[in-house]
């Protein structure tokens, strides 16, 4: 393998690990205020996808617009899903949230079906088709919007979190969620900030896929869905960092096992790696141990 | 009183077995109905063994199907591949009539060993996993079964993606029976000694633990016990569907499973039995439109974890009333068969 082949590898493993990225937060920051793992948001995702599609195509929007209407739609639909399906749910056993989230996912996806029809729809080409050659390394245009838009989205994501009332208002929720009310913090609109937020970061990933793949459809979901989450199981669920550094360790990894002549193996080497960290470390790569109290 | 209630209970299965033969050879019972009984069939052996993971154990498994697919190739890679020779040794043996009989032990025998690799494929994913607790569990068991999927998709000698073609050497009398022999093992489990120390670690762990109960061993236990009794369930399938294919036994699947042990109730088994006849017979008459199939199926589960989250018949068991006074009384088993 030479060093060029292996440079380009690693752009297209960043590719990816951005979009897992993306998706793998709006995952650690519902579970690390609810425990949830809201299966749904892989869907979310794809209904990003769809609504990005339908600002190029009909409304013949340009990328930044299309994308910043999918993230608000999204938006919407996360807080919907939330209050409709999983409030009710909250005193519950986690069983009945966990497939509550598995119905809400199911939901989205045949409900899209029946909307949109089964068949996949193209993204029309939003980009100019220019590539840059950045040494020995192709670099299409695409990879750039990718990457861009994925570090302003963290970067504005960390700053939110960090240094705003309602960031620090989900730090509190997630560190104790009774104590954060006691001290005056409204929970439900806490919670409900966090699955806007999170929704939003996953429309961006959809129309990100969607653009880059070209091809968009009802259970376009469901896969990258299951991946994120290992990426966010992988860097420590409920860590915002973790989910990042989980999204572009598992894109790396998937190129990588492509690139050496196992494509058909990609997926399962994806949930090798999320079984053997599970057994070996469950908190995770940047997880602490916490023990279990009675 | 224990050995006649078992023989009333043998009777009315016999008879129930006897109206479907009776009925289908008077042509009331239309092959394609036929089909379908013998799926419920397939689905309650399912359920059961779900139940019994998730509904009396507590653990929540969304790999079902991956057990079942594993059952399913190990039996009809055996049928198909030895099928043929041993059925014309047999023959040549023994006669026609003979040679028949015996090879259909020999099917039975393919059916076990589907419910054995399975099972035994239940305690290699338990051991290390189920000291995972809720979440994480349901994860690693979906992962199972991607990896399963995917390792088949890519094995040739299994007929990788274009599936494994296997004769069709099963029908109703064995599925019926094969059910009524899972009912009466998870039945017998679940009130034995083990099945109470399930039930403690699906009730609460600790305290499980704190009296004595060696929570693994017992979680392992249910785990390959519900794993078995998957793969018997995709040996029946692998050797009535005449193709079997790694993509039938998806995320779906095992969610489909999911839905039948919630929607009867997490822990009884007559609500698992009712849960599984409602779902396929509802699949069955919906095909012809998947999407709204899959949308009534998701809305009702949404809408009955919200307003009954143990389920239709949480953990009560349906009584014929006029055995309530009995102590322990068996359930109905033929229910809605």
């Amino acid at each position: 393998m030479s060093a060029e082949f292996i440079l380009q590898q690693l752009l297209i493993g960043i590719s990816l690990g951005s979009i897992y990225a993306l998706i793998a937060l709006g995952y650690t920051m519902v579970y690390g205020i609810i425990q949830l793992i809201n299966f749904a948001h892989g869907d979310v995702m794809m209904v990003g996808a769809y609504v990005g599609w339908y600002c190029v195509t009909s409304l013949h929007m340009p990328f930044l617009p299309a994308l910043l209407t999918a993230m608000l739609a999204c938006a919407l639909l996360g807080v919907v899903i939330e209050r409709v399906a999983y409030k009710p749910l909250r005193k519950s056993t986690r069983l009945a949230a966990l497939i509550t989230a598995i119905g809400m996912s199911f939901f989205l996806e045949y409900g899209m079906m029946f909307i949109v029809s089964p068949q996949t729809r193209t993204f029309p080409p939003v980009f100019p088709q220019t590539i840059y050659h950045i040494g020995p390394v192709i670099v299409k245009y695409g990879d750039i919007v990718i990457i861009a838009v994925t570090v302003v989205l963290m970067t504005l994501l960390t700053l939110v979190v960090k240094y705003t009332r309602i960031g620090k208002a989900m730090r509190a929720v997630s560190f104790d969620k009774d104590a954060a009310a006691l001290m005056g913090i409204n929970v439900n609109n806490v919670i409900s900030a966090t699955f806007a937020i999170g929704s939003a970061l996953a429309a961006a990933a959809g129309v990100l896929v969607g653009v880059y793949y070209n091809t968009i459809g009802p259970l376009m979901g469901i896969m990258p869905g299951l991946k994120a989450f290992v990426a966010a199981v992988l860097g420590g669920i409920g860590i915002i960092p973790g989910a990042m550094l989980g999204g572009l360790v598992l894109g790396l990894t998937e190129v990588f096992v492509s690139a050496i002549g196992f494509s058909t193996w990609r997926d399962a080497g994806a949930f090798l790696i999320l079984i053997i960290v599970l057994i070996v470390k469950p908190t995770g790569l940047l997880g602490r141990n916490t023990r279990e109290k009675v | 009183m224990r050995w006649t209630k078992y023989l009333i209970w043998l009777a009315a299965a016999g008879a129930f077995y006897a109206l479907t033969l009776a009925l289908s050879g008077a042509g009331f019972i239309s092959r394609f109905m036929l089909m379908t009984m013998v799926q419920i069939c397939i689905y309650i052996i399912m359920a059961l063994g779900l139940n019994l993971i998730t509904g009396f154990t507590g653990q929540l498994s969304i790999g079902h199907a991956g057990f079942m697919s594993i059952g399913a190739y190990a039996a009809g890679f055996l049928a198909s591949t030895y099928g043929g020779r041993v059925s014309a040794a047999l023959t040549e043996a023994l006669g026609g009539a003979g040679g028949a009989a015996v090879y259909y032990i020999f099917i039975l025998a393919t059916l076990a060993a589907g419910a054995f690799v399975a099972a035994a494929f239940g305690v290699l994913l338990g051991l290390p996993t189920l000291r995972l607790r809720g979440d994480y569990l349901a994860i690693a068991t979906i992962g199972f079964g991607e990896i399963v999927r995917i390792v088949l998709l890519n094995t040739k000698a299994l007929g990788a993606s274009s599936g494994l073609p296997v004769k069709n050497s099963v029908g109703w009398t064995t599925a019926y029976w094969l059910m009524l022999l899972s009912v009466v093992l998870i039945y017998n489990f679940v009130n034995s000694s083990h099945g109470r120390a399930c039930i403690s670690i699906r009730e609460n762990e600790i305290a499980a633990e704190t009296m004595g109960i060696n929570t693994t061993k017992y979680k392992v236990m249910a785990f390959a016990l519900g794993a078995g009794l998957a793969g018997l369930a995709g040996g029946i399938y692998a050797n009535h569907m005449y193709l079997i294919h790694p993509n039938s036994f998806n995320f779906l699947k095992s969610f489909e499973i999911l839905v039948m042990v919630v929607l009867g109730g997490l822990g009884s088994i007559t609500g698992c039995i009712l849960g599984a006849v409602v779902m396929t017979v509802m699949n069955n008459a919906l095909s012809a439109f998947p999407e709204m199939r899959m949308i009534v199926i998701s809305v009702l589960l949404v809408v009955m974890m919200i307003f009954r989250p143990n389920g239709l018949m949480g953990t009560t068991e349906l009584r014929l009333p006029f055995r309530r006074k009995a102590a322990g009384g068996k359930e109905d088993v033929t229910h809605g068969l």
